[in-house]
């Protein structure tokens, strides 16, 4: 032990570089890994897609359509489905990294984000024609007049009612056509002892989402958190809390748990998206839906859901050619039709595959017509401002209906938060 | 380590080298885990990351903007004020609790060893499972809670929606999730009090409340610092409950500066990643400042 002999030391030290070594070459992994997959590329090797739909898993429909979208391209698709929030993350540590995957099915408010960063090639550039999709859905995804991706599918929200309820309390869903049919009916199911009403207004984008359709119906505008118009539909929310119309617990309620909710069948109405319609067959009672109505009598606008299809940039730009193959697969009417029943929530983004769906399924068509009067998030080229002013808004309607500040306040507040995250 | 890598023939240079090899794993670990993430976060709050900036890697140099941006934010009072009522309420009850079942737990009666694992048991839940646990009992419309007050004629408590109320919930369901820690810690500290002392004690005849504070409290006190330093540390940094339970909200009702700089990273559409390591950093210099204040207590009880 006194003496360490030569071999001894050869050994530690052996083994201390050895050590180092293989962490030098684990920390390199990632570099040598993205460049290798090029390297395939040319070989027809595999293309990286990564997805939003964790619930799909590699047997699922949606993964044997992914594939076989890749083997009509000659090449094999490697996919890999994160949450939609960790996607986005994903995705910039990737865009940092150089090694962005081939294909990302983006949630449409991160299209913006994205292409903001460079790291998006343009539709055009990309030499696909984006004239055929309809001019709302894909005006998510458009940033200075430019589409950086495009939408396979959109949902958006309508309100679904407890058939049983409403014919209990005597009330005709047709009737509701402006804010002030929509209380009567709340009222008359509230007099019949059920609970009117229920959405999600919980603090994140899902409470944005919800709220939307009540401030574009009351025709607020999102550069303008604290119009008149916009205190309207916060008041309107909040007077439905206060009184009992809608149950306090909306304020942390997710859209699932709004969704739970309303299966439980106590709830007359519910406000929640296409991706429900299939639970909502399912249901143990009758189900409908209306859409939801402008303040003074029409359809709202409904913020458009749903996901599209983007190409990140790569270096090897040979690898575009089987790129835009998997892309065109994806869009074809059939395809989107196809993709739309996989989903069982998906509106086609264009007028064909909507009348290709509708000869299908007629029972979906009016979700065709919400989807057909909804409006982008991030459209009205707010692009990466939406989140900022997004965060103000659904602060606000957590002030307003947990009774912290009054509807004006709370949306004035927001419009200053809003203004400086901004920056104008 | 040193003494182990100087092995006694002196007057060779080798040794040094097997030292330094001996080092190395140690030294790589220290700099991948822990120096270069604090640089990074350091890195991070000096500049401008932007989505944009963090992909393309060329962020603005912004100095202290962030942090003066985060001091004068109406947020940051509210959050730090948050912190502290969350964290003390937290670790003081925890600690209490904690102690008065390690003591009740010391005397070994029949099915104690199993009552005491069944206390363990919060510890052992996945927090996703505990938090939303909890959320659902605290429901405003249909929580157990609310339907166990009914019964007493309470009316509805909006545990979690309420700007009132929500900061105590996510307070409740961290304590229950923190008396284990202090169960176990504590109660291995009672078995290092010697049994003699208790027994010299009942021949003198103090009774029970008085060997608690003559005896096992004051031979505790270097057990009770570690355990309240740990819970700060640890309640310091609490996201998962809180974000589980009620997002911070509502508004920010219930939002701890550990909470604002995740939303600010990864609660939007949209991260903000310089602003979120900004108040990433305050904290550790909280935790930090705390770790000092120990020593330096620790200290002065040695010279003492």
């Amino acid at each position: 032990m006194n003496r360490p002999s030569m071999s001894t030391r050869a050994a530690v030290f052996g083994t201390a570089v050895l050590a180092l070594s293989a962490l030098a070459a684990c920390a390199s992994a990632p570099q040598g890994g993205g460049t290798t997959t090029g390297a395939t590329a040319s070989g027809g090797g595999a293309y990286t897609w990564w997805d939003p739909y964790p619930q799909h898993d590699a047997n699922s429909a949606w993964a044997k359509r992914v594939n076989s979208c890749g083997q009509q391209a000659g090449v094999t698709i490697q996919r890999t489905a994160y949450d939609t929030t960790a996607l986005t993350n994903q995705a910039l540590l990737a865009g940092q990294e150089g090694n962005a995957p081939d294909v990302i099915l983006l949630d449409n408010p991160a299209v913006s984000t994205l292409a903001d960063a460079g790291m998006l090639t343009t539709m055009s550039d990309f030499g696909l024609d984006t004239s055929r999709f309809d001019k709302n859905l894909i005006a998510a995804g458009e940033l200075d007049g430019k589409a950086y991706g495009i939408p396979i599918g959109a949902n958006t929200l309508a309100l679904y009612y407890n058939k049983k309820i409403l014919d209990d309390a005597g009330v005709d869903p047709a009737s509701i056509k402006d804010w002030a049919s929509l209380n009567a009916a709340l009222k008359k199911v509230k007099a019949a002892g059920k609970k009117p009403i229920t959405f999600s207004a919980i603090g994140t984008e899902e409470g944005s989402f919800q709220f939307l359709p009540w401030f574009w119906g009351a025709g607020a505008q999102l550069t303008q958190l604290d119009s008149p118009q916009a205190v309207e539909a916060l008041s309107q929310w909040t007077t439905w809390v206060k009184d009992g119309t809608a149950p306090n617990s909306v304020i942390s309620n997710s859209q699932n748990t709004t969704w739970e909710e309303f299966l439980t069948g106590e709830f007359a109405f519910a406000e929640n998206g296409t991706w429900q319609i299939n639970s909502a067959a399912k249901a143990d009672f009758p189900t409908g839906i209306v859409q939801i109505p402008g303040k003074d009598g029409g359809v709202a606008p409904t913020p458009t859901g749903g996901e599209f299809i983007t190409v990140p940039v790569q270096k090897d730009t040979s690898r575009y050619t089987a790129t835009k193959k998997i892309l065109e697969c994806m869009t074809t009417p059939e395809g989107l039709v196809e993709t739309g029943t996989t989903f069982a929530y998906y509106i086609p983004s264009t007028a064909e595959g909507q009348k290709a769906i509708l000869d299908k399924e007629p029972t979906l068509k009016p979700w065709v017509e919400a989807v057909q009067s909804a409006k982008g998030r991030t459209s009205d080229n707010l692009g990466t401002k939406y989140p900022k002013i997004s965060e103000a808004m659904w602060t606000a309607v957590q002030k307003s209906l947990s009774g912290a500040a009054s509807p004006a306040d709370a949306l004035k507040e927001a419009q200053a938060q809003a203004k400086q995250a901004t920056g104008n | 380590m040193r003494r182990a890598a100087h092995p006694s023939p002196p007057r060779r240079r080798s040794p040094r080298w097997t030292a330094f090899a001996f080092l190395a794993p140690l030294v790589v670990y220290l700099i991948v885990f822990y120096a270069y993430p604090l640089y990074r976060n350091i890195e991070l709050s000096v500049h401008d990351y932007t989505p944009r900036a963090f992909v393309q890697g060329n962020p603005e140099f912004t100095g202290w903007e962030n942090y003066r941006n985060i001091l004068s934010d109406d947020t940051f009072l509210r959050a730090l004020r948050n912190t502290a009522v969350f964290t003390l309420g937290s670790i003081a009850v925890q600690y209490a609790l904690g102690l008065a079942l390690a003591v009740f737990f010391h005397r070994n009666f029949r099915l104690s060893a199993v009552l005491r694992a069944m206390f363990l048991v919060p510890w052992l839940l996945p927090l996703i499972v505990s938090a939303s646990t909890w959320s659902w009992m605290l429901n405003s419309e249909n929580g157990i809670v609310n339907a166990a007050l009914q019964a007493f004629g309470i009316g509805q408590i909006n545990w979690l929606t309420s700007p009132d109320t929500s900061l105590l919930s996510v307070t409740i369901a961290n304590i229950w999730l923190g008396i284990p820690f202090n169960l176990v810690i504590l109660y291995a500290g009672l078995q290092n009090i010697s049994a003699d002392l208790y027994e010299a004690a009942g021949l003198d005849g103090a009774n029970a409340w008085q060997r608690f504070w003559r005896i096992t409290f004051p031979l505790l006190r270097p057990v009770s610092a570690i355990t309240l330093l740990l819970g700060l540390i640890y309640t310091l940094k609490v996201v998962d409950i809180i974000w589980i339970m009620t997002k911070g909200g509502p508004a920010d009702a219930s939002a701890t500066l550990a909470i604002w700089s995740y939303r600010e990273a990864f609660g939007t559409g949209q991260p903000d990643f310089s602003p979120a390591a900004a108040v990433g950093n305050i904290l550790i210099l909280i935790a930090f400042a705390a770790g000092l204040l120990h020593v330096h207590l620790q200290r002065k009880e040695e010279r003492a």
